[in-house]
Order: structure tokens, then C-alpha cells, then sequence
């Protein structure tokens, strides 16, 4: 080693490794291109791909899981997941539904007392996971279970439909031609990248996911970081919630069945890994974006949708896969 | 391999040629030419960085040489994986074992290589014969069906040695066998590589500590910048010629003679129990002295220092922070206080070894570098840039990953990453242990100069030589008891010892280094 390496050079110091190179390594530049090659392959193949009806359909669609792919990603930089966001997303537009309806309250409270039992599920999961040490699997399949029996109970088990119409607007109205859900997903994934890319709270999220004992003895208070990350994600997930039973104006017993899966299938697809300590907010954006654009090719293409199922479980061995190989190929060097 | 047996007229069992290997920034070895021979034990020194580990990897068939060749009985292979190294009779014992925990003896030994039956079945009897006759062959006390979680560290390193000879090896390299081995383990294991030795095995020994290299090598090969400085008989060197071969210029005679009576009280300790692991220690420290706690394994030290700064709980008695007490429960609440503490388990309780040097450096001054709650990228530029270069640091950038460090250089980031949260109180946890006598070196004078600078620095060691180096006091304990404090002035090997053991008598001194946990 010579006496020129063993001086620090700075930030500069991978400018020697070319610019195109850093550029691939960044896994949202290599998703994008993805994403193009996926649309301009939609276009050629369908004519309706392009049309204003099926772009908006497109985009309102993955709003939901945009909303809920932003704390999904924080958790899985933290080293944990939620198999329960789905069922909190339909308890949360079930207790909506059921104060509004049945209690006769009005539709900002119950969009309020939606966001809360949302929350409360988060902070179920992030105690016993955190406080009692029960892993996030166990934890929060259980906690789906419980939020899904929940939803049955309250709603005997068939919908809760005939919601005001004041509720009914949060997802029905338009700003500029775009549905709220559009712009609010829109809102809630800049302000999550900033955040996670800035700030000191979030920031902790990645050494948690990178090596929990070196991160408490860095004098991070590990457990307030998780149990905060499943609030976050029980909210998030509530918010999608409303948004979902505003849209249909009805509460379903079924909404948001798999969608846990399809969001951290995204999220993976664009850099988080279920190991902990990587993503990004962007990336999983774009793995959203990803997996809606397949959908809605199979739609498009006239492919029987019970293929979709399939499709989500094959997409996501293939990334983790693919993950693997670099890895592998990397190390060997 | 059996092709190669009836070569067997040239003693060079192994050769490399002229090897090089660069990685992005650093030449990591360059133009090495070396031999191993049938029956000797070749010892591989060189300080962090020196190329030790890329030329075992080389060897094992990690890496593959930019340039040069590898020489199998004369023959030139060339391995694309560690099975294929094995095949051709090489066989590597990394620092971190390969081992399954949960697997018995037996099958950690012919891992995916048991003798099977008709069926594809494995013959369990034929495998667990095979393991005991290697077992006896070594004289270990423990059997093919022993689960090998269960076993010592030493042991485990035997079934790792075990494991390599019956994939036939005919040259076997150790890097740093007895890290983490006892003292009896070591010996244990010495005298079965004499023997292994005698068999006609060509041995190669990549080792820190020098003591063990003089003991067991036949051979010296020094590295520095990844050139081959030198390959001499062990009988004609000594050990100063060793060092000053690997540094490439006279070591300084001893750190600082400059002691310090110490300034203002920092740190007082009264009474601090926790049940069954230490009773009633008491102390203070003073801005500007080093403090070593030296014991024997199992003396209750390193489990003092973790109650001291939150991370375990249960602990009575008080505790004060510049005469205030306080009560601290969590990591966040020491650093608050002004005490830092590095773990002797840098790799499990410190570092991130994925995350880069300057990420390294955000961990523990995240609220330094976010004074507003927002990372200020700038901050954290210059914290690391310049703890980096004070502490010399050496990596072609801050981006590298801390993985891609030597075992020294790490230990840097991480004493820095603690200087940069500006601690008035340092406990470090065997500051030295793994790290190379170069870097040793500077790593001792850095406490000193920590100390001059006003800092109250409490180290914990169990690595006598440095206690004796590196201390302004000494403070013995033994069995979880605080049992007496030497000023370094009087202090002496045998002194220290005689507290630290509790018995009267010769100590041990030239092999006191060795004790380890």
C-alpha cells in the first residue's frame, strides 16, 4: 500500500470508477429503464395502453400501494415487514363505515377513528415485536388474522355500503384532471424520500436493519425506532384504507386481501432487501410502478387475471433471485 | 492428486510465481514469489494491509492472481473455487470457522461428502468409523457424535483441522489459529501441527502474534505493501528483526514514558455489584490517565465496563460522572454523560460492516451531524475526513465498505467514529486484540496521546504487555473482585499476574499474551 491511498481522498473517491458504472449500481436508475422498456412494449403490443382512460385507471390503481409501499420500505430497511397491512387497510375502512353508518358520526371523525384503529394495529405489532421479542412474522400474520376477524365481526361478515357522501369525495374528487388518492400518494412518497433520505429519525431505520446491537450501542434507541416504524406503517396502511372504501363508497370485508405481498414484492423489486439495512423510497416507488404496468399489460392483453396471482409470486423469486446472483458475483470477486 | 505422490523428489510442495493482485485503489500484492515445503511449518507475518489475506485467498481459490502462477508440485493449477483448492490437496482453516453448530462431529467433517449406501443413503457407521480414527489420530476427547456447537473454541478449530485432512490435504493454511483460543488450546494445537508436521504436511501459519510464530515455525515470510520483504529461517531471526522487517523501520523503544498523576476526578465508581458476575468494585478515573482493568478470563470486567454504560442491567452501587451521580440504563443515556464505549466484539457490537466508513461515522453522531433533525451531509464530511486522517486511516475512500478493511483499520474507524461524539470518558474494551503489531503500536500511542490530551481513558486488556504499555494504573481483578491497583511504576509482569491469578509463584510472562477469552 502506497502513501498516497492511506490518505483519505473524500467523497470524491470513487470518481475514479466511472460515471456510468456508479450510475448501474444505483438499483432505481436499472428498475427505471425497466419501467421504460415495460411501456414502450405496452404501447407497441396494445393501443390502448396510451389512452387517457387507461393511464388514469393505471395510475389511481397503484396509489394504494404507492401510499402503503412508503412504510413498507422504512420497515424493511429496519429489518422487519408487515403481513398485516392488508387487513388493517380494510379494518381501517370498516370502522370508518361502521361509526359513520351505525354511530352516526361524521365523515371527518370517522376518517379519523379509521387512521387511529390503523395505527393501533401498528402499535400492537411494533410492541410485540420490539417490547416481548416475537418475530415480525409470527407477529404480524397473527395480527392479520385478528384485524381480518375484526373486520367480520363488525361488518357480519357482508360490506358496509351507503357511506355520505362527504366521504365518498376524498376519493372520488379530482384535482387538475387527477383523483385525490393520485395526489395524496404523490404527497406522502416526496415527503417519505426526503425524510428517509434527511432525517435524523428515519436515518437511524438503516443501522437498525444493518446490525441492531452495533446500532444500540451507537446510542440508537432501537426499540422507540421500531415501534414508531409500525405506527407508521399501520397509518399508512389505514390511509390507504379510507382512501380504498371512500372510492367504492363501501367498506369491503375483503379489501386489501394480498396486497401485503404485492407491496413488499414491490419494494424489493426496487432495492430493499428482507435482510435489512437497504432501500429507498424512490426505488419502491418504481417497483410499484413495475408491477402495475405488468397487471395492466395482462388486462390489456386479454390474459385471464387469475394469472396475476401467479405473476406477483413468480416476479418476486425472480428479483430476489436475480438479487442473490449479483450478490454472489460480486462476493466471488 | 495421486498423479503428483511419486513427484515427490522436490521438497517444494506448493510454489507461487511472481503473483500480483490489485484491487480498485490498492495493490494488494505485488510480484510475490514464495515456496511451501513437505514437513515445515512456513509462518506468514506482516502488519494490517500487508497482503497476508489476499495471498491466502489467492491460495484457496477466493481470488484469482492478475499475473503469476501457482505451482502445485510443480505442476501449474489454477483454482476457480475453494473446491477445487481442496481437491488439489489445499486446505484453508479461515479465522471464521465454517462449522454447523447444530450438526454432530462426523457430519461437519464429511459435510456432503459421507459414505453412502445402496439407496443413496449414508452410511452412517462407515462415516462415524472414518471420524474416529482421524479423532484418535489427534488424541481430542470428544467423539464423532458430539454436536459441534457443543465444543470449545479450540476443539471446533481441531474438527475445522480434522475436516481438512480428510479431503487428503497436503498442505493446510491456518490464519490466526489461536485468536481465539486459550492458552492450553493453543498448546494443544501446536503439538498436533508438530506432528501433523513430521507426517510430511506442509504447514502454512499466518499468525499476529509473534511469541507463537517463533514457537512453532520452521520458517519466517514477511509481507509489507504486499511485497515479499524477506523468507529466513526462524532460528536466525529474533523478534525485533521481525518487527522491524514488517514496518520497515525501527520501532519506537516504548510508547510514552511521560506518565500522567492525572488530572480531575471524571468517573467515580462505589460499590458496583451485579449478582454473580461482579461484587463491589470501586474505583475512580482521572481526566488525563489510562486505567487498565487486567484479569484473567471470567473476572468480570468486560461485564463491569457493559453495566457501566447501560447495557446490561441489574447493577446496585453508585456511579459519577464528573461528581454528579447518575443512573444510566441505555447506550444513548452513557453518551449523554460524555463515556464512550467500544466493544471488544467490534464486528457484532459497533460496526456495520456493509455500510461505508463515512456511514460508519453517522452512527453513534447522528444528532451531531442532524443538529436539526436533518442530516447535514457537510457535518459528516468533515467529522470523517478528519478523524480518518488524524488516526490515518488507511483506505482508498471514505466510501469503501468497512468489510473491505483490515481488522486494524476497522478498529480506527471505530475508535474514531467515538472521538467524533467528543467523550470526556473512553472505556475500550481490548483495544488491540486481533490487530497486527504495527498498528498495535499506533493504537497504543494514540491512548496515550488521548490521555495527554485531557481525556480519562479506562482500557480493558488481557494482554498483560499492553497493560504494563499503555497505563498510568493498573486495576486487577479476579473472580468478579476488584483486588488491588498497581501504579505502572511498580508494576511488573509477575506483580500483575500474582493478583490476577491469586497464587504466589513464577509467572508465566513470555506466554501471558496468549490469555484470551
Amino acid at each position: 500500500m502506497s502513501t498516497t491511498v492511506s490518505k483519505p481522498t473524500g467523497a470524491s473517491g470513487g470518481a475514479g470508477r466511472g460515471f456510468l458504472r456508479r450510475m448501474i449500481e444505483q438499483r432505481e436508475l436499472s428498475i427505471f429503464l425497466v419501467v421504460v422498456v415495460a411501456a414502450i412494449f405496452l404501447r407497441l403490443a396494445s393501443p390502448n395502453f396510451l389512452s387517457q382512460a387507461n393511464l388514469t385507471a393505471l395510475v389511481l390503481g397503484l396509489s394504494f400501494n404507492g401510499i402503503m409501499a412508503v412504510g413498507m420500505t422504512v420497515l424493511l430497511i429496519s429489518g422487519g415487514f408487515d403481513l398485516s397491512v392488508g387487513a388493517s387497510l380494510s379494518l381501517a375502512g370498516a370502522v370508518a363505515g361502521y361509526s359513520m353508518t351505525k354511530l352516526g358520526v361524521s365523515a371527518p371523525l370517522g376518517i379519523v377513528l379509521g387512521l387511529l384503529i390503523g395505527s393501533g394495529v401498528g402499535l400492537a405489532n411494533g410492541l410485540i415485536i420490539a417490547k416481548i421479542g416475537v418475530n415480525p412474522l409470527i407477529a404480524t400474520l397473527g395480527m392479520q388474522q385478528v384485524a381480518r376477524g375484526i373486520v367480520y365481526l363488525l361488518t357480519s361478515g357482508l360490506g358496509i355500503p351507503n357511506l355520505p357522501d362527504s366521504f365518498d369525495s376524498i376519493a372520488q374528487g379530482k384535482l387538475l384532471t387527477l383523483q385525490y388518492p393520485i395526489w395524496i400518494m404523490l404527497a406522502v412518497v416526496v415527503v417519505g424520500e426526503i425524510l428517509l433520505r434527511r432525517a435524523r429519525f428515519f436515518r437511524q431505520s438503516y443501522f437498525i436493519g444493518g446490525n441492531e446491537r452495533s446500532a444500540r450501542l451507537s446510542g440508537i434507541n432501537v426499540d422507540r425506532v421500531k415501534i414508531l416504524n409500525y405506527v407508521l406503517m399501520g397509518l399508512l396502511a389505514a390511509l390507504t384504507g379510507i382512501l380504498l372504501t371512500a372510492r367504492f363508497g363501501a367498506a369491503s370485508v375483503s379489501a386489501g386481501q394480498g396486497t401485503e405481498l404485492q407491496v413488499i414484492s414491490a419494494c424489493v423489486i426496487g432495492g430493499s432487501s428482507l435482510a435489512g439495512g437497504e432501500g429507498s423510497v424512490l426505488g419502491s416507488l418504481l417497483g410499484v410502478v413495475l408491477m402495475a404496468l405488468i397487471f395492466n399489460g395482462l388486462n390489456l392483453l386479454g390474459v385471464n387475471p387469475y394469472w396475476q396471482t401467479v405473476v406477483i409470486g413468480a416476479v418476486l423469486i425472480l428479483t430476489v433471485a436475480a438479487d442473490a446472483l449479483s450478490r454472489r458475483r460480486s462476493t466471488a470477486k | 492428486m495421486g498423479v503428483f505422490e511419486h513427484m515427490g523428489d522436490s521438497q517444494s510442495i506448493l510454489r507461487v510465481e511472481g503473483v500480483s493482485k490489485a484491487f480498485p485503489g490498492v495493490q494488494a500484492l505485488s510480484d510475490v514469489t514464495l515456496e511451501a515445503n513437505r514437513g515445515e511449518i512456513l509462518a506468514l507475518v506482516g502488519e494490517n494491509g500487508a497482503g497476508k489475506s489476499t495471498l491466502i485467498h489467492i491460495l484457496a481459490g477466493v481470488h484469482r492472481p492478475d499475473s503469476g502462477r501457482v505451482l502445485r508440485d510443480g505442476g501449474e493449477v489454477s483454482f476457480h473455487s475453494t473446491h477445487e483448492a481442496e481437491a488439489a490437496g489445499i486446505s484453508v482453516v479461515f479465522q471464521e470457522l465454517s462449522l454447523v453448530p447444530n450438526l454432530c462431529v462426523a457430519e461437519n467433517v464429511f459435510g456432503g461428502r459421507q459414505p453412502l449406501k445402496r439407496l443413496g443413503l449414508i452410511n452412517q457407521r462407515a462415516m462415524y468409523r472414518a471420524t474416529q480414527e482421524l479423532l484418535n489420530l489427534f488424541q481430542v476427547d470428544f467423539r464423532p457424535s458430539t454436536q459441534v456447537g457443543r465444543l470449545s473454541m479450540g476443539n471446533q478449530q481441531m474438527v475445522e483441522i480434522i475436516k481438512a485432512l480428510a479431503r487428503n490435504a497436503k498442505v493446510l493454511v491456518l490464519d490466526e489459529p489461536t485468536s481465539s483460543l486459550s492458552l492450553q488450546e493453543a498448546a494443544r494445537l501446536f503439538e498436533r501441527l508438530n506432528q501433523l508436521k513430521a507426517q510430511g504436511m506442509a504447514i502454512i501459519y499466518v499468525s499476529h502474534h509473534l511469541e507463537e510464530v517463533f514457537e512453532i515455525s520452521d520458517r519466517v515470510a514477511v509481507l509489507r505493501d504486499g511485497k515479499l520483504v524477506g523468507v529466513r529461517p526462524t532460528k536466525q531471526l529474533d523478534e525485533h528483526q521481525v518487527i522491524s522487517m514488517m514496518v520497515g523501520r525501527e520501532l519506537d523503544a516504548m510508547t510514552a514514558n511521560v506518565r500522567n498523576e492525572g488530572g480531575k476526578e471524571m468517573l467515580r465508581v462505589e460499590s458496583f455489584s451485579r449478582r454473580r458476575v461482579f461484587h463491589d468494585v470501586s474505583f475512580s478515573l482521572n481526566a488525563g490517565e489510562v486505567l487498565t482493568f487486567f484479569g484473567l478470563v471470567g473476572a468480570g470486567r468486560t461485564e463491569m465496563a457493559r453495566a457501566l454504560v447501560g447495557l446490561d442491567a441489574g447493577a446496585t452501587g453508585r456511579v459519577l460522572v464528573r461528581g454528579r451521580e447518575v443512573h444510566i440504563h441505555q447506550p444513548s443515556a452513557a453518551m449523554h454523560a460524555g463515556l464512550a464505549y467500544l466493544s471488544e466484539d467490534r464486528k457484532n457490537e459497533g460496526l456495520f460492516l456493509d455500510m461505508s466508513i463515512s456511514e460508519n461515522f453517522l452512527a453513534p453522531n447522528l444528532s451531531q451531524v442532524a443538529p436539526t433533525g436533518f442530516l447535514q451531509w457537510n457535518i459528516l464530511q468533515r467529522l470523517t475526513s478528519t478523524y480518518t486522517r488524524q488516526l490515518d486511516v488507511r483506505t482508498p475512500s471514505l466510501n469503501q465498505k468497512l468489510r473491505k478493511l483490515s481488522g486494524g483499520n476497522q478498529q480506527k474507524v471505530f475508535l474514531g467514529e467515538w472521538l467524533a461524539t467528543g467523550p470526556q470518558i473512553l472505556i475500550v474494551d481490548e483495544p488491540t486484540r486481533g490487530i497486527d503489531v504495527g498498528t498495535k503500536q499506533e493504537i497504543h500511542r494514540l491512548l496515550r496521546q488521548l490521555a495527554a490530551e485531557g481525556k480519562a481513558v479506562m482500557v480493558i486488556s488481557s494482554d498483560l504487555l499492553e497493560a504494563l504499555r499503555v497505563s498510568d494504573r493498573i486495576a486487577v481483578m479476579r473472580e468478579g473482585r476488584l483486588v488491588g491497583f498497581l501504579p505502572a511504576a511498580e508494576a511488573t509482569e509477575e506483580k500483575v499476574m500474582v493478583l490476577a491469578a491469586g497464587v504466589s509463584g513464577p509467572a508465566r510472562s513470555a506466554k501471558m499474551e496468549g490469555v484470551k477469552a
